[in-house]
């Protein structure tokens, strides 16, 4: 473990970078700013009340828009949440793992992890909840 | 000074290429579709080969009178397409293009993650108009795109991770500094599922039931008309660039090639995004649609165990050949 070097770091150099992507940000809303003014400016407003109506096909709409629906495949938003956040996990490890100093034991680590990850999926499986309820 | 001024000129890139890439991306599939189904109708404006298709499109969509419907939700509604588009701009960004930092808009050690990260947030701009909408066909719509954010988005963040492991590295300038040509026989399963699982998010067909014209008109953009509308279309072909950029620099090698990779590196970065993008339009013309619990089956039983598949096989190898 000693041999392996420390990466280095600078604070600035970090800052900088994410600086550029928030300046592109601002240049992106800008843009659609932009966009959005000169559209207004060229665009012809002539609202009438069936203009504003919502569209359902030329049929007037019934009751309103936020209708209640059934969500059928809230099931897979449990499973995805579980499984995304033990995911983002990979990632640091990912780029150490072969590092020397490291090596085999890591990958019996990583089959455990997958191993779990894949019992979780396989339980869901005959339990059912990967069909469309 | 030169700093500032450097910086400037990478933006101003970026945001050109933002603007050029998608359009072209778009006349292309204009063509291309017309060629391959025999229409007629887009080879018609302007004489040659239709050149005019596109400048008539813009037209119509910035004189068109932009409409939010009484019910709507007005803020949000407004707002959806501009929430849908500007993630694609700042993922640009950070994808290199050649090799050495000249060639990428700005480093970010943090490549893949902030690539997943920011294109994660484009989806909500589907969402926001689909229920700012107040409109049940745009609800529907925007419910389907949900379904579809649990199916690609998993299966996408395995196969990244595969491609840090091989390299060691989240960076995509490192990443391609470490690609060998290996690597593609190596890494094709988890290339497969990143491409397929990238067209769910941009509800490309055979995918595009979010938007499924014949059943739910046009799922969360039904209300749109004009810019607003025009930027929803934008940012679905600057999706298709940014996934094609994004496959060639994680899976394809980027930059590298048989020959030519230190002068005209980048020339095989477009190349082989150009020739992906061929791929997602062809897929458009060929597939039906898929129903969204398909989409749901073919994510949890056979891209994500494949992406583990694809994780395991990286590990072996990987810790091998150290």
């Amino acid at each position: 473990m000693a041999d392996v070097p420390e990466p280095t770091v600078l604070a600035s150099d970090y800052f900088q970078s994410y600086a550029v992507v928030g300046l592109l940000a601002v240049v992106g809303v800008l843009f659609v700013a932009v966009a959005f003014g000169a559209g207004r400016l060229l665009r012809p407003v002539v609202p009438t009340p069936e203009k504003l109506l919502t569209y359902e096909c030329g049929v007037d709409p019934v009751g309103e828009g936020w209708a209640h629906t059934q969500v059928r495949y809230y099931v897979y938003a449990f499973l995805y949440v579980i499984f995304a956040v033990d995911s983002i996990f990979l990632f640091p490890w990912a780029t150490v793992f072969a590092a020397p100093g490291y090596g085999a034991t890591t990958l019996v680590e990583m089959f455990i992890f997958l191993g779990f990850l894949a019992v979780g999926l396989l339980y869901a499986w005959k339990k059912g909840v990967l069909a469309w309820a | 000074m030169n700093d500032v001024l450097d910086v400037a000129l990478r933006l101003l890139i970026v945001f050109v290429v933002f603007l050029v890439a998608p359009l072209v991306v778009g006349q292309t599939e204009h063509k291309v579709m017309a060629h391959m189904q025999g229409r007629l109708g887009p080879m018609y404006a302007g004489g040659f080969h239709g050149w005019a298709q596109l400048v008539a499109d813009g037209v119509k969509f910035a004189q068109k009178e932009d409409i939010v419907p009484a019910a709507a939700d007005r803020r949000v509604f407004q707002l959806a397409p501009a929430v849908a588009l500007l993630p694609y701009l700042l993922v640009l960004v950070v994808i290199p293009v050649g090799p050495g930092d000249g060639a990428v808009g700005q480093v970010v050690d943090a490549g893949i993650f902030f690539v997943l990260a920011v294109m994660g947030i484009g989806v909500l701009g589907s969402l926001m108009a689909g229920w700012a909408s107040a409109n049940k066909y745009s609800l529907l719509g925007g419910l389907r795109s949900a379904a579809q954010l649990l199916a690609y988005e998993l299966p996408m963040l395995l196969a990244a991770a595969s491609v840090a492991m091989a390299a060691g590295t989240v960076s995509l300038t490192g990443i391609l500094d470490a690609f060998e040509w290996w690597w593609l026989p190596w890494q094709i399963i988890g290339a497969l599922v990143f491409f397929v699982a990238g067209l769910a998010e941009l509800q490309r067909p055979p995918f595009d039931m979010p938007v499924a014209d014949s059943e739910i008109i046009f799922g969360a953009y039904t209300e749109y008309t004009g810019l607003r509308f025009a930027l929803f279309l934008l940012s679905e072909y600057a999706g298709i660039v940014v996934l094609c950029g994004l496959t060639t620099v994680l899976f394809l090698g980027g930059w590298h090639g048989p020959f030519g990779a230190d002068g005209l590196g980048w020339v095989w970065t477009l190349l082989k995004a150009a020739v992906l993008a061929f791929v997602v339009i062809w897929l458009r013309v060929t597939y039906p649609r898929l129903r969204e619990d398909q989409l749901q089956k073919l994510a949890w039983t056979t891209l994500i165990p494949l992406a583990l598949a694809q994780i395991a096989l990286t590990g072996i190898v990987k810790v091998a050949i150290n």
